[in-house]
């Protein structure tokens, strides 16, 4: 089916975000759409997919001008929509997700024999054959749960299927299944529209490639007459040489060392020490215990056995306020979930670690909480400048990023653990969160950055940690390795 | 961007929402409304019943919202949390029975600090077992709400009416026109006003009911708070019950079935979530007017105690669809 866009506009309160997109995509295509946070890429998903309504231009399935209400009406139209925030149900097996509303029946009831037969027939098919239809959704990992979103919005047999960051938490082979799907559905005759910021998957995946920026298609281009440098300068409209910092590292004393820590279940055994001005790396794939261990480390969770740390003595966290005082930060992985109170102002989110601290009498020194807040959102450059007052959700998502660095900053802390810092995460503050690590690297501070970006373990660390299963299988030094090296060793292949 | 599935946004021309205020960069839509309706609600009175306007009715009025006033106040704080307390309405009759029965053995302060002291009490046990255990809110206040009902009873089958006049002074003495109790009302909102907006334990509460998680990674103690929450709540059911003893001269063990609803009520009609982390002092003290003015003017039209609940539910209902289409969406 080719779909076509025209002229579409969208306002919301009368600030319009879309100001005349163009766009058209023809069966058997990969139409990638990349752009900067804020650049207008969501809303256009959600016009494609029904949720909202465009205030003005028209859209046209195989020449038909067709009007989308309602994700309903994107569903009869063979459009489906994959977006970032899973909307699976965890309480309810695969089967059921994948099923619901069409089940089987056997005498009025359901055949489950049959319904699972006929779910593991569709993961088949799409070559997600490792997931079991009989679990519970929400006992899956996070990847996998990701793909039984995409092998639900598969069920219809879409003309025209819209995926939002599908990658942003596959790794692997569960990303190897990815990609051999959306092959197979072009293959098919299926549009798919590929929403990513990963632009080394956008060049191998796409056969055209839409730059959005400011609400405005900047440019239509083909993997084979761009570069994935041309896109990041296209995207952030200015040329970039370079997207690391140069790194010399001159590690000082230990800050932090970790002994045989275990917590079981999670991570087994996990020693490794961080000194100061030094950044090291911790890949793995989802699954490896990664987040879990800084989590543990930061005294999250509690561990089995095994012991943190600080300049040599021994500590034992029971809360991450034990952590805090010790002088760890840990920036999470979701920002959503763990790093940010929404409905708060930036200058409360900003604030909120060192609100206890920054007292006068019984009450917060306002006057000295915004001084402060203030000069952090000055030096992160978070946009928009008078932001301190607004609600945080209402940044866009790399401001927000920078938001949950700063309440960490203002906490001074002496080691930072990064998780995912620059996930979902537009690529002109993923440098400018480069840099800022580089810079408190070298004054002094050491860096714990947790990724599962090859590119960036490799382009923005000293040393990397590679875990698999929960151990540590590898250290290697970032100038001296490859990403097929690295990799090797996260999937416990290493010679 | 954050591709989050919200449901289709309400645009300026819907026929359905009020047209925007906005003063000094803020939409003060709502709250204009919220001014306007109670100010209506006083005119309406003023020109309809004869008796609205009379000093008596008046120090009736400020009297009456004492008590829905303090539990509204706590259960606010609770709300914010994301929980709620419906165990108010019970710990009302306990202190106030309990200080009318300890009146004729001790001194008139300490028996009502006493009164006081057991809402702390309830609240504590309240917030230790929602905090330590991950009990829900509603299961525990509900049990409690039993509980401490049947403490009630057991500790006074019968209504306590004590002899000392010095029992009635908190209820009925008056500062110029003002009656005192309305002012340690006052006084409440006023300092909960600036707890729960410039104290790192207030802000605390408020940034729970956002997002716990985050509130617990950033080092702060999210058990400690909630149990203060809920500890603030019975403090205030505790005032509100010794407070109203003294007023009425008489203290009931079945005093205050159903309390806790109006307290939630004005919480909601202030623009509170009840799922957490958004709510208003300034508003719930809005909802407070709103109700016990509805409730005032009902009884001065002279119209049927049941259907002034229905009306009151309607009502209810009608605000709270006022404000869902005008609140901003982002």
């Amino acid at each position: 089916m080719t779909l076509e866009l025209r002229g579409v506009r969208k306002d919301y309160g009368g600030v319009e975000v879309l100001h005349g997109v163009d766009l058209v995509g023809r069966p058997g295509e990969v139409l990638a759409v990349v752009g900067a946070n804020g650049a207008g890429k969501s809303t256009l998903i959600k016009i494609l997919s029904g949720a909202q309504p465009m205030s003005a231009g028209e859209m046209r399935l195989n020449g038909e001008a067709v009007e989308l209400r309602t994700p309903h009406d994107a569903h009869a139209r063979g459009i489906r929509t994959v977006y970032q925030e899973l909307s699976i149900v965890p309480g309810l097996s695969v089967t059921e997700n994948l099923l619901m509303g069409s089940f089987p029946k056997r005498r009025g009831l359901i055949d489950w024999t049959a319904a699972h037969a006929r779910a593991k027939e569709l993961l088949d098919g799409i070559g997600f054959g490792a997931i079991d239809p009989r679990s519970l959704a929400g006992r899956l990992s996070v990847a996998r749960q990701q793909m039984v979103e995409i092998a639900k919005a598969l069920v219809a047999e879409p003309r025209v299927l819209v995926l939002d960051e599908p990658s942003a938490v596959l790794a692997g082979s569960d990303l190897e299944s990815l990609f051999a799907l959306v092959r197979r559905l072009r293959e098919r005759g299926v549009l798919v529209i590929y929403v990513s910021h990963r632009l080394a998957e956008v060049m191998e995946l796409a056969t055209t490639i839409v730059v959005v920026k400011d609400g405005r298609v900047i440019a239509t281009t083909e993997p084979s007459r761009t570069s994935e440098s041309e896109l990041i300068g296209l995207m952030a409209g200015r040329r970039l040489e370079q997207i690391y910092p140069d790194r010399r590292a001159d590690p000082g004393e230990v800050r932090l060392s970790v002994h045989g820590l275990t917590r079981r279940g999670e991570f087994e055994d996990v020693s490794f020490a961080l000194r100061a001005g030094e950044i090291v790396g911790l890949f793995g794939l989802v699954g490896s215990g990664r987040s879990e261990l800084a989590r543990c480390v930061f005294g999250a969770e509690p561990a089995t056995s095994g012991q943190v740390k600080i300049a040599g003595g021994d500590v034992r966290f029971r809360a991450p306020s034990d952590a805090i005082a010790a002088g760890l930060a840990l920036v999470t992985e979701d920002r959503k979930r763990t790093g940010l109170v929404g409905g708060m102002s930036v200058l409360d989110n900003i604030g909120l670690t060192t609100m206890y601290g920054m007292r006068r009498g019984p009450l917060i020194d306002a006057a000295r909480r915004r001084e402060r807040v203030g000069e952090m959102i000055e030096r992160l450059s978070i946009q928009p400048e008078h932001c301190a007052s607004m609600r945080v959700v209402n940044l866009s998502g790399g401001n927000q990023q920078k938001a949950v660095l700063a309440k960490w900053l203002l906490a001074e802390p002496r080691v930072l653990i990064l998780d995912e810092p620059t996930r979902g995460v537009d690529m002109s503050t993923r440098i400018a969160i480069y840099r800022m690590i580089d810079d408190l690297a070298r004054g002094g501070l050491a860096v714990l950055l947790i990724s599962s970006d090859l590119t960036e373990v490799l382009g923005a660390t000293d040393r990397i940690l590679v875990m698999n299963q929960g151990r540590v299988t590898g250290e290697l030094r970032s100038d001296r390795t490859t990403e097929d090296e690295i990799l090797a060793h996260a999937i416990g292949q290493a010679a | 961007m954050t591709g989050q599935l919200t449901e289709p946004a309400l645009t300026p021309t819907d026929p359905r929402r009020l047209p925007r205020l906005v003063l000094a960069g803020r939409d003060i839509t709502v709250a204009t409304a919220f001014v306007a309706l109670i100010a209506l609600l006083v005119v309406v009175a003023a020109l309809t019943a004869d008796t609205f306007l009379t000093p008596t009715n008046l120090t009736n009025l400020l009297k009456q919202m004492v008590t829905t006033g303090l539990l509204s106040f706590g259960m606010l704080v609770v709300i914010l949390t994301g929980g709620i307390d419906l165990s108010v309405g019970s710990i009302v009759a306990f202190s106030g029975i309990v200080t009318a029965g300890l009146v004729s053995g001790l001194p008139i302060p300490v028996a009502m600090a006493v009164g006081v002291v057991s809402g702390i009490g309830f609240g504590l046990v309240n917030g230790a077992l929602i905090a330590r255990f991950e009990l829900a809110p509603f299961v525990v206040t509900l049990a409690a709400l039993t509980t401490i009902r049947g403490l009630a009873f057991v500790y006074s089958e019968v209504p306590i009416a004590p002899e000392d006049p010095g029992f009635f002074t908190l209820g009925s003495a008056t500062l110029g026109p003002v009656p005192v109790s309305t002012l340690i009302m006052l006084a409440v909102f006023a300092v909960g006003g600036v707890f729960l907006t410039r104290t790192p334990p207030g802000r605390s509460i408020v940034a729970i009911g956002g997002n716990a998680e985050t509130v617990r990674l950033a080092g702060i103690n999210v058990r400690r708070h909630v149990v203060l929450a809920y500890t603030i709540s019975g403090a205030c059911a505790g005032l509100a019950g010794v407070v109203l003893a003294s007023r009425v001269g008489i203290a009931q063990p079945s005093v205050g079935v159903a309390f806790e609803l109006d307290a939630i009520a004005a919480c909601v009609i202030g623009g509170a979530s009840l799922a957490g982390g958004r709510g208003s002092v300034r508003a719930t003290f809005g909802g407070v007017l709103v109700l016990v003015l509805i409730n005032n003017l009902l009884n001065l039209y002279g119209v049927q105690s049941f259907w002034q609940q229905v009306l009151k539910g309607l009502i209810i209902i009608a605000v709270i669809l006022v404000q869902r289409t005008n609140r901003v969406r982002s």
